[in-house]
């Protein structure tokens, strides 16, 4: 039953942004947009009056931005998008490989003008604790400065940095700091 | 100059049951990894208590700790001593002579008045056969230990002509878990020698770059409690604790000025890293260096006319020296591609900090007349240096066994130790400035 709610506020929620899952809501419920709540004032229908209606319709309901759990997914896909970008030793430059990644979560988020993101730059142990925390700004700002040039509100962007204080593997060799110098996107 | 020798002290916990120090590890060794080839022979007798104080613990085992920690000292071991006065007219000096021994320090311990304990102590040169110093101090049962770093302040001072500091205490963080959702960052106030820890602040978010005021009444941190860094003045005496005004990006490095009226740290509210100066009074702050690298880690010169702090205006982090009134700088480090952190010696000619040597950070001292760079630690991942209010030698981080453990080394490099670790990982230590252990309550 819970879920069932979670699903139908999910649904509500990417239609809501989405205009073309608009659009073709408009056509399934013959509405004029006058008929469109912007927000939910209403309370949510009830699941069993929701679900008859997708099949009666042949369109796919615009498939949603974010998992079960609040993240973002691949377009199309349940796989969740990558939110943590590794960096190489003492640097803050973001790898090529992770373009792609940053590109879709721009699109997400300007497609999603409400949703907040927090991201926590990392830093592996070697150096000193306030260089790191210095480090570790420059590369969540790094992050932050490739999403507001392609597009997304620097209003949506916080930042932190954690320095060393919080790593990912708490090992001493080139493995564990690979995986500790890193970027993480935290949608809110 | 070096040698290996590496010393275990676990003489000194067969003459006494050590409390626990730094946790749930019962304190049994310190680690001297070197010591010098010269160090003065001193027996400190096992002081008699009277049968109310028997349940003191033994005075002399901490003062023979202090002094052999000091790298300066070799005590004797009880099972050597051919006599055990406790008063001076039972002193032979031919007992010491023949054992080599060049001072002695005797003492007793006896109730007095309100419920206190008066501890009488003699300090002798054995040649001489000359009394140097004796003095008695009335202290409540459980300072016994301030007491004995007292007397261990003493001996120290009256024979090497240094004040000793055997009487502070050290501020550090101890995480356990972190990175995870176990995670537990404290910061714990001991003293100098690791024993009668206390946590001052706990929390399950990171806690940062502790150091004291100058009148060592309170002191300053970053804690990560609020989501994000705040700086965090804690008063020891009441415990009361008040996060500063926080502003965008980082709140970090705090460091008081000698005079204790001002706080420099580090904000990036202006887009990167700068150094700022806080007036404590009416929390006004002032921008201190416009540079669009990064320029953290402050800390004053002596006379807190100036700062010195790591940036990277020259493309890879190194130590510069600004002057508050003309905001000149000077760059003082150009040995090595990495040199942060830096303190200065009370001299301000003198410079402590994180030295990195083909990859692997280490502590270093440099003369700044001079520039010679002396690396003193040979560990990895060596940082945080804080030094000893008189100079004489500095603690810091470093890793031991995949732990973070505290360790202390001379300002020559000669004598170095490593404090007892507990199940955490120790780190940031911050050395308290001369203090009255006896009179105060910290």
């Amino acid at each position: 039953m819970m879920r069932d709610f979670v699903q139908v506020g999910l649904v509500k929620r990417s239609a809501r942004s989405l205009f073309a899952a608009l659009f073709a809501m408009f056509i399934v419920a013959g509405c004029s947009s006058s008929g469109v709540p912007e927000e939910p004032a209403a309370p949510p229908a009830e699941p069993t009056q929701v679900e008859p209606t997708e099949p009666v319709t042949p369109p796919e309901p615009e498939p949603s931005d974010f998992g079960s759990d609040n993240q973002p997914v691949w377009p199309g896909t349940n796989r969740p998008l990558d939110r943590t970008f590794y960096f190489d030793f003492d640097r803050s430059v973001i790898k090529p490989a992770d373009l792609n990644a940053l590109d879709t979560h721009a699109k997400i988020l300007r497609r999603n003008s409400d949703r907040r993101i927090v991201i926590e730059g990392h830093c592996d142990e070697r150096g000193t604790r306030e260089y790191n925390l210095a480090l570790g700004e420059r590369r969540s700002n790094a992050v932050r400065s490739y999403l507001t040039s392609a597009g997304v509100s620097a209003r949506q962007i916080e930042t932190v940095s954690y320095g060393e204080e919080r790593p990912a593997d708490p090992g001493h060799d080139e493995s564990a700091w690979s995986r500790n110098r890193r970027a993480i996107m935290q949608y809110r | 100059m070096k040698r290996s020798v590496g010393i275990l002290l676990c003489v000194w916990s067969q003459l006494a049951i050590w409390p626990d120090a730094f946790g749930a590890e019962p304190l049994d060794t310190i680690i001297i990894d070197v010591g010098r080839d010269q160090q003065t022979r001193i027996a400190v007798v096992p002081f008699r208590l009277a049968p109310q104080v028997e349940g003191l613990g033994q005075m002399s085992d901490v003062i023979a700790f202090d002094l052999a920690r000091s790298g300066d000292f070799a005590p004797t071991e009880e099972q050597n001593m051919l006599s055990f006065p406790s008063i001076p007219r039972d002193v032979f000096f031919r007992d010491w002579r023949i054992l080599g021994v060049e001072y002695l320090v005797i003492g007793r311990a006896a109730s007095a008045a309100e419920g206190n304990v008066a501890v009488d102590y003699h300090l002798y040169h054995v040649d001489t056969e000359r009394m140097l110093t004796e003095d008695r101090i009335s202290a409540s049962p459980a300072k016994w230990r301030d007491v004995a770093h007292r007397i261990s302040d003493v001996v120290y001072e009256e024979i090497t002509g240094v004040r000793g500091a055997f009487s502070t205490r050290i501020l550090y963080v101890l995480a356990e878990n972190p990175g995870t959702s176990a995670a537990s960052y404290r910061l714990e106030l001991a003293d100098s020698d690791g024993e009668r820890s206390r946590t001052l602040f706990q929390s399950s978010e990171p806690i940062m770059s502790p150091g004291w005021a100058p009148d060592s009444r309170s002191v300053a941190y970053v804690s990560f409690e609020t989501g994000r860094p705040a700086i965090v003045v804690q008063n020891l005496l009441s415990n009361a604790r008040e996060l500063l005004p926080r502003f965008t990006g980082i709140n970090g490095s705090p460091v008081f000025s000698p005079d204790g009226n001002r706080l420099a740290l580090v904000s990036s509210r202006d887009g990167n890293p700068e150094i700022y100066v806080m007036n404590l009074a009416d929390r006004s702050l002032r921008r201190i260096t416009r540079h669009p690298g990064i320029d953290t880690e402050p800390s004053w010169t002596p006379d807190g006319r100036g700062l010195v702090f790591t940036s990277e205006r020259g493309g890879r982090p190194q130590i510069y020296q600004l002057e508050l009134t003309t905001n000149l700088v000077d760059r003082l480090t150009f040995t090595g591609r990495y040199n942060a952190r830096a303190r200065l010696l009370d001299d301000g000619r003198h410079l402590v900090f994180v030295h990195r040597v083909d990859g692997v950070d280490h502590i270093a001292w440099q003369d700044l007349e001079q520039g010679d760079v002396r690396v003193l630690t040979e560990t990895r991942l060596d940082e945080s240096p804080s030094l000893a209010p008189n100079g004489s030698m500095l603690i810091y981080a470093t890793q031991h066994e995949g732990k973070g453990i505290l360790a202390v080394v001379s300002i020559d490099g000669a004598v170095r130790y490593r404090l007892p670790s507990s199940s955490g990982d120790v780190r940031e230590p911050a050395w308290s400035p001369f203090l009255d252990a006896l009179g105060g309550n910290i």
